[in-house]
């Protein structure tokens, strides 16, 4: 799992890699919260998920988590790009109500 | 029919090992991609459920049976963990005991929603286990 970030006017994004399980989430959920303080005046984050190859329901909880960051520093979150098993069970846990897909 | 058996530690970094090993035993039941995307979700939820919940950190044997026969893949996960206390709870969509701990509460709903039959048995103290079962729908002739 990989985690890159940049800065683009007024929004963050971070493209995630990999498959995102109960193994890999370990490894950048430090990376995220750290680009997201980093970055914590911006308006809104974007977590692009093209290079996302497997998502379980641990991918979902490290989303939500994010969420949760972003929602205290008043930053609004989206998500682009999952194909089509990532959208599948975004999709069925309800999480683009929170963070809308772009 | 076919038969296999795999029994491995409950160390997080065996997801990737199990979920691929099952769905390359499903492969001559020639599944779509969709199909085998969500027997590795499933069996990556059933899985993580063991080594979170079951053995809770702690050190144990997850165990995984498949067989497959006519177009059916059958899925037996495994552990000999703490068990579920109330499973009828530990189904309900969102419900999860760890909500600190960044957990959705939708592993059982997945296995649920992406696999064809799904049963659980658990006994406190003794461990928990998952039957699934897929279906695979024939795929359809070529559209020339």
């Amino acid at each position: 799992m990989k985690l890159q970030s940049n800065r683009r006017g007024n929004d963050l994004y971070l493209y995630l890699s990999g498959e995102l399980d109960e193994h890999s989430v370990a490894e950048v959920r430090g990376q995220a919260d750290r680009a997201i303080e980093e970055n914590a005046g911006l308006s809104r984050a974007v977590f692009n998920l093209a290079g996302v190859k497997f998502m379980d329901s641990t991918g979902i909880g490290f989303l939500i988590g994010r969420y949760k960051k972003l929602k205290s520093f008043g930053m609004d979150m989206y998500l682009e790009n999952p194909d089509a098993s990532a959208d599948k069970i975004l999709a069925l846990s309800g999480v683009y109500t929170l963070m809308p897909k772009l | 029919m076919n038969e296999m058996r795999l029994k491995f530690l409950s160390r997080s970094e065996n997801e990737t090992f199990a979920r691929n090993c099952v769905a390359a035993f499903a492969l001559p039941l020639e599944p779509s991609l969709s199909e085998l995307s969500d027997v590795k979700t499933a069996v990556s939820e059933a899985v993580t459920n063991c080594i979170v919940h079951g053995y809770a950190g702690r050190e144990g044997w997850i165990e995984i049976v498949c067989k497959t026969e006519e177009g059916r893949l059958d899925v037996e996960i495994s552990d000999e963990g703490r068990g579920i206390g109330n499973v009828t709870e530990a189904l309900a969509p969102f419900f999860t005991t760890l909500a600190d701990g960044e957990r959705s509460g939708m592993g059982f709903t997945i296995m649920q929603t992406f696999m064809t039959d799904f049963s659980v048995v658990s006994e406190e103290g003794k461990g928990t286990r998952v039957k699934m079962s897929k279906t695979f729908k024939k795929a359809e002739p070529d559209a020339r």
